[in-house]
């Protein structure tokens, strides 16, 4: 078991309902717990679900679990499947030192199709989100991912951007039989898009 | 996803909080398993119902909490260990069979699990389920995390049957949503038999008939075994102290606030300070014990989700101490030290105890903070909307179209359900009361009666199909026999959609995937004598004509059946979209088309946008599940659906 940069260690995945946050972090809490770790995965399920902004809390710890949710100011990860959502945990959870992981692809809100609110241009987005931020790894996410056929990769895509960055105890080794478990018919396509992440956060 | 592996006793496995209590059930050996599907507790049947050849038991997705309770409850009296399952509202509903058990006592194992929902997050109240044990003189295990929540929802048969009374476990949103580390324990390879015994010992009628009576008689040993309980909880090992012999601050919690008190003092570095009593029995409360423990501080801190539940039962005992006792300082929701409402936080639990503790707090670096202060208002809000292709948005739309057409201030009574989400923007804010399972037609029925007082409002009740079968069947005959006037709108999706999809009684299909007979909800309905219509909600013209002309027509309790399936349910099954959508950027006038832009702006399907640069709607292709309604909406003809290649 490698020794974790930090006890606990703290990750945000963010999202919007129905983009597959609950999937990411149970694939990502479920390598951890095999090799060792103690993992709390805390998820938003049900109505807020809709269409809403979701976030889960992924704590990492060589000794024990801790509760569901991190502390304001105190993630060490960000993940996040939509830039916007980004922003917004890294407003509540960031600090001077967390390390972003981001989708560029926004998913626009009821309240900015309607008019009655304004979704920033998404260059300033990534240029706030790098200000927030220690290091920031950009991955067109959804792009890939309708390359490889279906927008629903971007989670996988986002999940091998997340191991080639090296921020957590885990290698291609660990995941690779999470996602033969979990997609025995499609392992070929998730393997791919896990590879494209892989290669996106430059490995 | 919920799933368990059902062998390797001894291995560590990451278990949704739902899954380890079903985990839990298994190892105390149940051989039957009912509930009815509810945001925080679904998951337990989920993992129970997919599990059932293999372990030999039987689960079911239950008409209602009532139902499951009592069915479980005949089990049990069975000599068969049971457990049904609810969310909080789910025990109002199971309340009266509740408090009529609790005075026969059971015959084996008997749990009822209760997930209650801080914070509101999938619910249309806050409630705190620990109340209705006080006031049902029941035993209350609170646990705190998955480890837990499988050894506590062992324990609990055993004490159940040790006690010989139904043991309430109960869970929060944040412990049945958390996925934990849990080491598994044995599962029993024990063969069950079932046998209701018909013989009972006449000088010891509280063992096995399970009648309420001798009533008075009855109402005395339910207090007794609560006495009991109260011995048992005394020694529990469930219940333990960290910290220092005396501490500065001691905090009393429970449940998932165990954690966010464990990590503040930690935070805080407080640790030789600070002290925190973990009570996982709360009712009854173990005095005694409480007692020792208040010796160790003079301040007292209450950390619990959602009443002051164990803070008023500690502050009664502690009126009772002895009159020598030295001056206990309460601090907690009483104290406005801890919100009363709400979901708690570890934000919340750290500030507290840094103000009580008189040491200062910065959850990061000030620049930092500042800087972030100033970019919250650049996010955009993220109100909840109806799914992309989601056919109650049709629904909405033709009941806001038919109502305005209609002219004379009606409008809908609505409960719980995806539909729930029509009191906001995206089901164009039509409904406009909200309540309990079932309660829209209710409701209606007492609106519907008023016509001798000048009300001449239509009233249009709406309720999903599971709904329906769960609550609403009493509410629809009594609008039938008393004559009420509303159009009652059933929204037969064919599916429990907002919890993930299980099948009802309407669906043909059992919780385990088992064909099974098919409530035809449309002949229950006629077998009343009430007027029936069906619509397809994506016919949008018909049913905005269908819904007119029942407006107009006179009085009595009309029934349209809103039939077409979940999107999430046929995309999960077909894999295909009906439609390919775009928008013609030529034939679209943008800003200049209705109200401003009818499509994006009052429509507001999240597969639809607006861009900005070019001002014209626009389809999000990563979103659209190319339902095509919109293009049956758009004035001008510019959104084009055609059919898509298979």
């Amino acid at each position: 078991m490698k020794k974790l940069s930090k006890e606990p260690l703290n990750m945000i995945i963010a999202g919007v309902g129905g983009q597959g946050n609950v999937l990411l972090s149970f694939l990502i809490g479920k390598a951890l717990v095999q090799n060792g770790y103690f993992v709390s995965v805390g998820d938003t399920y049900g109505a807020s679900q809709r269409g809403g902004s979701v976030a889960s809390h992924v704590r990492i710890s060589e000794h024990t679990c801790y509760g569901s949710l991190i502390p304001s100011g105190h993630a060490d990860v960000i993940l996040s499947l939509e830039p916007a959502e980004t922003l917004r945990m890294l407003c509540r959870f960031g600090n001077p030192d967390v390390v972003t992981i981001t989708n560029t692809r926004p998913i626009y809100s009821s309240d900015v199709t309607s008019g009655n609110d304004v979704y920033p241009k998404i260059d300033e987005l990534l240029k706030l989100i790098e200000k927030l931020s220690a290091e920031v790894i950009v991955i067109k996410a959804t792009d890939e991912a309708f390359k490889l056929g279906n927008p629903i990769f971007a989670n996988v895509i986002l999940i091998g951007a997340l191991i080639g960055s090296g921020v957590l105890p885990l290698d291609k080794k660990s995941l690779e039989p999470i996602l033969q478990e979990n997609f025995p018919k499609e392992f070929d396509a998730n393997m791919a898009a896990f590879n494209t992440g892989m290669k996106l956060a430059g490995h | 996803m919920a799933s368990i592996e059902l062998e390797a006793p001894g291995t560590t496995q990451l278990l949704l909080g739902n899954e380890a209590i079903a985990r839990g059930a298994l190892e105390a050996g149940i051989g039957f398993a009912a509930s009815y599907p509810g945001t925080p507790a679904s998951e337990i049947m989920d993992t129970l119902s997919s599990i059932t050849k293999k372990m030999g038991i039987h689960a079911e997705w239950s008409v209602n909490e009532k139902v499951a309770l009592e069915a479980a409850a005949g089990a049990s009296f069975a000599g068969i260990r049971a457990i049904a399952s609810m969310k909080q509202n789910g025990i109002n509903v199971a309340s009266d069979f509740l408090i009529n058990l609790a005075m026969t006592g059971i015959g084996k194992g008997l749990v009822a699990v209760v997930a209650d929902d801080p914070g509101a997050i999938s619910s249309t109240n806050e409630q705190d389920s620990r109340n209705i044990c006080k006031w049902m003189n029941l035993p209350l295990l609170e646990v705190s995390n998955a480890q837990d929540a499988k050894d506590i929802t062992k324990w609990a048969f055993d004490l159940s049957e040790e006690l010989d009374t139904i043991c309430i476990v109960r869970s929060v949103n944040r412990i049945g949503h958390t996925r934990g580390n849990v080491e598994l324990g044995k599962l029993p390879k024990s063969k069950h038999r079932a046998y209701f015994p018909i013989i009972w010992d006449m000088f010891k009628p509280t063992k096995s008939k399970f009648t309420t009576g001798p009533f008075i008689e009855l109402h005395k040993v339910l207090l007794q075994k609560l006495a009991k309980a109260e011995e048992e909880f005394e020694v529990s090992p469930y219940n333990y102290y960290t910290g220092p012999e005396k501490a500065e601050l001691l905090i009393i919690t429970s449940g998932a606030c165990t954690h966010y008190c464990t990590e503040a003092v930690k935070e805080l570095k407080l640790e030789d300070n600070v002290g925190i009593f973990k009570l996982t029995t709360t009712w009854p409360l173990p005095e005694k014990l409480v007692s020792k423990q208040l010796s160790r501080s003079q301040k007292v801190l209450f950390v619990e989700e959602s009443d002051p539940f164990i803070e008023r039962s500690v502050m009664e005992l502690a009126a009772n101490l002895p009159p020598d006792s030295p001056r206990l300082v309460f601090y907690g929701k009483r104290s406005r030290h801890i919100p009363l409402y709400g979901e708690l936080h570890p934000d919340i639990v750290i500030n507290t105890i840094a103000n009580l503790m008189g040491v200062t707090y910065l959850a990061r670096d000030i620049t930092y903070e500042k800087e972030v202060n100033e970019l919250y208002r650049v996010i955009p809000g993220r109100t909840l909307n109806l799914c992309p292709g989601c056919p109650h948005r049709a629904t909405f739309w033709a009941v806001k179209n038919a109502l305005q057409l209609d002219g004379r201030d009606g409008f809908v009574c609505g409960d719980i359900g995806c539909y729930s989400l029509g009191f906001a923007a995206g089901g164009y804010y039509q409904l406009r009361t909200m309540h309990a399972m079932g309660s829209g037609i209710g409701v209606a029925n007492g609106l519907g009666s008023l016509s001798r007082f000048g009300f001449e409002q239509p009233v249009i009740a709406m309720v999903g199909d599971s709904t329906f079968l769960h609550a609403a069947i009493p509410a629809l005959i009594n609008g039938v026999y008393n004559k009420s006037n509303f159009i009652l709108l059933i929204l037969d999706n064919n599916a429990t959609a907002m919890t993930g999809f299980q099948p009802h009684p309407g669906t043909g299909m059992t919780a385990t995937g088992e064909p099974t007979f098919h409530i035809d909800i449309e002949a229950l309905c006629r077998s009343l004598g009430v007027h029936v219509e069906v619509c397809d909600p994506f016919e949008l013209k018909n049913t905005i004509d269908t819904l007119l002309r029942l407006l107009a027509e006179a009085g009595g309790a009309k029934v349209v059946i809103m039939r077409r399936e979940c999107e999430m349910v046929r995309a999960k099954r077909e894999k295909r979209f009906p439609y390919v959508v775009s928008v013609d950027p030529d034939i679209c006038i943008g800003e200049a088309c209705g109200c401003n832009r009818v499509c994006t702006r009052v429509f507001q399907c999240p597969g639809l946008i607006y861009d900005q640069e070019l001002r014209k709607a626009t389809i999000d292709e990563a979103v659209c599940t190319g339902c095509g309604l919109c293009a049956d909406i758009c004035p001008h003809g510019a959104i084009i659906k055609k059919v898509a290649e298979s």
